[in-house]
Formats: C-alpha cells, sequence, structure tokens
C-alpha cells in the first residue's frame, strides 16, 4: 500500500465537502480534498443566501471574519404578472430563532476563505482536478482514480454536488430526471453600493433576500431570486428543467425578461452584468435518498438529495455543511474501530435522520398547503405569520 | 443599457476553454426535431442552436458546466457528457 495513503479522501471542494474535511482535521485525521476547480468555489453558484448556524458550530467567530456579503435583515415576496406585480415585505424585527443569522454570499470567493480555514487546520487540498472514477473491490469503494493517478483511503466522501456521476458508479443514486431538477441561471450586477443601499432601503451592511413567483409573468415553473451583495446583485431565474419544453420561453429569455420586468428593472437601473452562471438544484422538497453509504463510501450535500427547493424557500447551503460535519463524526468513530463497512457507517443514515434536516424538509413542504388554504387570508396576523415561516425557510 | 446578447454575457465570464476536445458528445443528426428544440431552449448559455435549414450546431466553449442538457436529453441528443478535464472550463470569479 501506498505510503500516501489517507484516512479519508473528500472527492469534492464544496460546502459539504470543505466541512466535512475541517472537522476531520481537527480530530487529526489525515485527509485529502479533491476539487475540479483551479481554486474551490471556482465552479460553484447559489442563489445568494446562506444560514450560519451550521457553520458557526464548526468556527464559532465566522460572521466577525468569514466573506460573508450582507446581513439579511429585509424579505420580500413578489407575484408577478406580465406588466405588473404585487410584493409582501416582512423586516427584521419578526425574524429569530435559529435561523436568526443569514447572509448573501457569492461562492467563489467564500468556498475559497473556507478552503483556506480548512487548510490551516491541517486538510490538504489538490485543486484544478477532476476525479474520474471510483477504486472499488469486491463491491467495497478503496479510493479513487484522476487521470493517471490512483489515490486510496480508509473511506471516500462524495461531496461533488448535484451532478452526482460518482454516486451513480457508487451504486448509491440513478440518474437524475427532468423533473427532479431545475437549472438556475444568474446575473451578477455590480452596483454603486451607496445607490444600492439607497434603492433597497438598506443600511450598510444590511441585506435583502426576495423571492419571486414568476410562473404567472413568464410560464410554468419559472421563479425568480434577487439577492443584495456588497457591491453587486445575485438575479437569476430557477426553472424545472422538465418544464422548459412546454414553456413559452427560452432559460435564456427568461433571465431578460425578469431583469425588464416593471417591478425588477428600476432596481437594476445603471448595474452592469459582471458575470453570467448557471448550476442545477434538486426541486421540491428535496427527497433523502434510501441509502448514503455503502462500503467505503458516504455521500454528503447535494449528492445525498439534501436540499429544500420549493420556489419560495431554497437551502441547500447549511444542509450541506450540516451533512458534512455528520459525515465527520461517523468517520471518526470508525476511525476508533477500523470498520468501514456499510453496516458501520449506517449510523450516518441515523444522524441525518435525527438532525434538522429531514424535518425542515417536511415543514418547508407543508407550507404549500398552508399558502394553498383560503381561511389564511381572512386573518392577516397568521398570514404574516406564516409568510415570515415561509420566507425564513 | 443596450440589451446584452447571451455571447456578450458569456464574454463576461472567465474560461479557460479546451478548444480541441467537447467535452460533451452531441448527435447533430438527431431525428427528433421536438428533442432537439427542447434541448436548445433549455441551455441557459444557448450553446445549441438551430440553422433555417433545421440544422443543429453545438458549441461547448461557453459552457457553463449545469449538466441541463445531460439530465434533459441524455442518451439522445446528448450522447456524452463529462465535465472538462482537469484544470480547464468555467472559473466563477462571483459564483
Ligand atoms: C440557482 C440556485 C440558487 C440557490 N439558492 C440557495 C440559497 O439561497 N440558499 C441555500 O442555502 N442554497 C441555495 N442553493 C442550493 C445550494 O447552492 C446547494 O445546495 C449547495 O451549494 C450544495 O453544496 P455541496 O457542497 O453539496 O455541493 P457544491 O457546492 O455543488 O460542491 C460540489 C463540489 O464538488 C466539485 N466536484 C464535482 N464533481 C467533481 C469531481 N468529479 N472531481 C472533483 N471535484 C468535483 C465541484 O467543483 C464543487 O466544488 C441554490 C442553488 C442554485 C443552483
Ligand atoms: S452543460 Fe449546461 S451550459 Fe453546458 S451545454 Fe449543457 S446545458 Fe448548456
Amino acid at each position: 500500500m501506498a505510503e500516501d495513503r489517507f484516512d479519508a479522501i473528500i472527492v469534492g471542494g464544496g460546502l459539504a465537502g470543505i466541512a466535512a474535511a475541517y472537522r476531520l482535521a481537527q480530530e487529526g485525521l489525515e485527509v485529502l480534498v479533491v476539487e475540479r476547480g483551479n481554486t474551490c468555489g471556482s465552479k460553484n453558484m447559489t442563489g445568494g443566501r446562506l444560514y450560519t448556524h451550521t457553520l458557526e458550530k464548526l468556527i464559532p467567530d465566522l460572521l466577525q471574519r468569514a466573506p460573508l456579503e450582507r446581513r439579511i435583515v429585509k424579505e420580500r415576496f413578489s407575484l408577478l404578472t406580465p406588466s405588473s406585480g404585487t410584493t409582501i415585505e416582512v423586516d427584521s424585527a419578526k425574524l429569530g430563532g435559529l435561523y436568526a443569522n443569514s447572509y448573501s454570499v457569492l461562492r467563489a470567493p467564500f468556498d475559497r476563505w473556507l478552503a483556506d480555514e480548512a487548510e490551516a487546520a491541517g486538510v490538504m487540498f489538490v485543486c484544478g482536478v477532476l476525479v474520474d472514477d471510483l477504486i472499488i473491490r469486491d463491491g467495497r469503494v478503496c479510493g479513487i482514480i484522476a487521470g493517471e493517478e490512483e489515490m486510496e483511503a480508509d473511506v471516500v466522501i462524495l461531496a461533488e454536488g448535484v451532478n452526482a456521476q460518482l454516486a451513480q458508479k457508487a451504486g448509491l443514486r440513478e440518474e437524475l430526471q427532468p423533473d427532479q431538477v431545475e437549472v438556475g441561471a444568474k446575473e451578477v450586477l455590480s452596483l454603486d453600493q451607496a445607490v444600492l443601499e439607497d434603492r433597497f432601503h438598506l443600511a450598510p451592511g444590511e441585506g435583502i433576500a426576495w423571492i419571486i413567483r414568476g410562473e404567472d409573468a413568464f410560464g410554468p415553473g419559472a421563479n425568480g431570486f434577487l439577492y443584495t451583495n456588497k457591491d453587486t446583485i445575485s438575479l437569476g431565474v430557477v426553472t424545472e428543467i422538465g418544464k422548459i419544453p412546454s414553456a413559452q420561453h427560452s432559460m435564456v429569455e427568461l433571465v431578460d425578461l425578469l431583469k425588464e420586468h416593471p417591478v425588477v428593472a428600476p432596481l437594476i437601473a445603471g448595474s452592469k452584468t459582471v458575470e453570467y452562471s448557471a448550476h442545477l438544484l434538486p426541486c421540491g422538497q428535496g427527497a433523502i435518498l434510501p441509502r448514503l453509504c455503502g462500503d467505503g463510501v458516504l455521500l454528503a450535500g447535494d449528492a445525498a438529495g439534501l436540499a429544500i427547493n420549493l420556489g419560495y424557500v431554497v437551502r441547500g447551503m447549511d444542509l450541506a455543511v450540516e451533512s458534512g460535519l455528520l459525515c465527520a463524526e461517523t468517520v471518526l468513530k470508525c476511525h476508533e474501530t477500523g470498520d468501514f463497512s456499510r453496516d458501520a457507517l449506517s449510523s450516518y443514515e441515523t444522524a441525518i435522520q435525527n438532525s434538522f434536516i429531514p424535518r425542515d424538509m417536511e415543514r418547508c413542504g407543508s407550507y404549500a398547503a398552508q399558502l394553498g388554504n383560503k381561511a389564511l387570508y381572512d386573518d392577516p396576523a397568521k398570514l404574516i405569520d406564516v409568510l415570515t415561516a415561509v420566507m425564513q425557510g | 443599457m443596450a440589451k446584452m446578447t447571451i455571447e456578450d454575457k458569456l464574454g463576461l465570464n472567465k474560461f479557460n476553454t479546451n478548444e480541441l476536445n467537447s467535452h460533451i458528445d452531441v448527435d447533430k443528426e438527431y431525428l427528433d426535431k421536438q428533442e432537439v428544440e427542447r434541448v436548445c431552449r433549455a441551455c441557459p448559455a444557448g450553446l445549441y442552436k438551430l440553422d433555417a435549414e433545421g440544422k443543429l450546431s453545438f458549441d461547448h466553449l461557453g459552457c457553463l458546466e449545469c449538466g441541463t442538457c445531460r439530465v434533459l436529453s441524455g442518451g439522445k441528443v446528448v450522447k456524452g457528457w463529462h465535465y472538462p478535464q482537469s484544470g480547464y472550463g468555467i472559473s466563477f470569479r462571483m459564483g
């Protein structure tokens, strides 16, 4: 066996992967993260809102040090028709509890910072390397293959995101179907900081999270989002892939329609597009896969289907971090006994079941029914409570 | 503000493209025109194009590596889909 054998190899230096690696390195394990981007974060995009509760467990002074864009103090929810719209806004007084802390983020700088932190804690990173395949012997995952290189470890954590092709190779998931995923396309628009704060009525450091129901304006399944960053705006459209063919507009057109819509256009006037990105995200309430581990292998984050996306709530980043941390706890236990069989690793599945993840997935799923209940609209106080809960995710 | 084309938008991104090898293998002769149109409409980078004669062209330069075309038409219009080789492809500066 080669000397460069690791305790754990983590495929994917996104939030799930870095969190898992960081936690393992804190306990002195030899861990390697292999990331296909030239830096961590360079292949990643998100809508914009990170609930920090899970990362704060790992980095207690996160809020003081991390490159967070703006603290979310206002929530907006709009319903658009083709030519107009109606908007509900809730502000900070209603925000609280476990999810009180949320911030807009941009993944390229954010993931890179987190990776630097993890590296300082002892994690080894190899960036700019695509993992092509897994080493599988007698049904047990023993390591990874990247080009000509092969590397082995006691356990491989697949934190490769939504296009989980290695998880398919490990026999833990099937290819995605068009009704299981949405595609999001986003522009980052730069805008003078003072102008931005003035337009959205924000104090320095404060931000807004804005979910836009666009189905009535743009066609079935098309929704929008807007998050304010320091001196940029993240604006994008999310659509169920299976619905695009029957929709009126192409994905490329939808982004422009949102930008030109009378409710949105005045707020981005004079801004300049600086980047255009696209990414898949699981749709609906998400479905936790029946199996999150096999012999020598664990799945975390989007690769494990751990995300909530109901149009009006999109949460995957804090779930990714939590699942990464829970992977690490299981690996630490197995490291003691030296047993990395599926049976031993399945304590991870139990830990996920006992975490906030399935509870929140279910709770957010129930909002759809609540919002559809007409009686709710006769009771403004209840309506505000439900909307606040919905907007907070 | 003059309206930007999708090419303008992609032009703002940082790519390190592999000019020679496409990471996506497209069946340009695929017969089901409806299927081809689906893919053209879905790609957020507008890389699948039908010309006036209904002929499909595809350009892997500008690919955002989202996977939409694979999920929608894997095994049909999209014969093979991989991430670009190590070190190549999109590099988001914002993300
Ligand atoms: C449009 C949109 C809006 C969203 N909005 C929000 C939001 O506001 N709030 C929220 O919480 N969540 C949001 N999400 C969801 C959130 O972004 C994801 O759930 C989260 O990023 C998942 O993290 P991850 O670590 O599991 O995967 P990722 O962040 O995707 O990381 C996977 C990593 O693995 C790497 N990788 C993949 N394959 C390989 C390989 N073979 N070899 C080497 N490296 C590989 C990738 O380069 C990447 O760095 C949104 C998603 C989208 C698309
Ligand atoms: S992966 Fe996404 S951006 Fe690239 S060609 Fe397919 S649909 Fe277009």
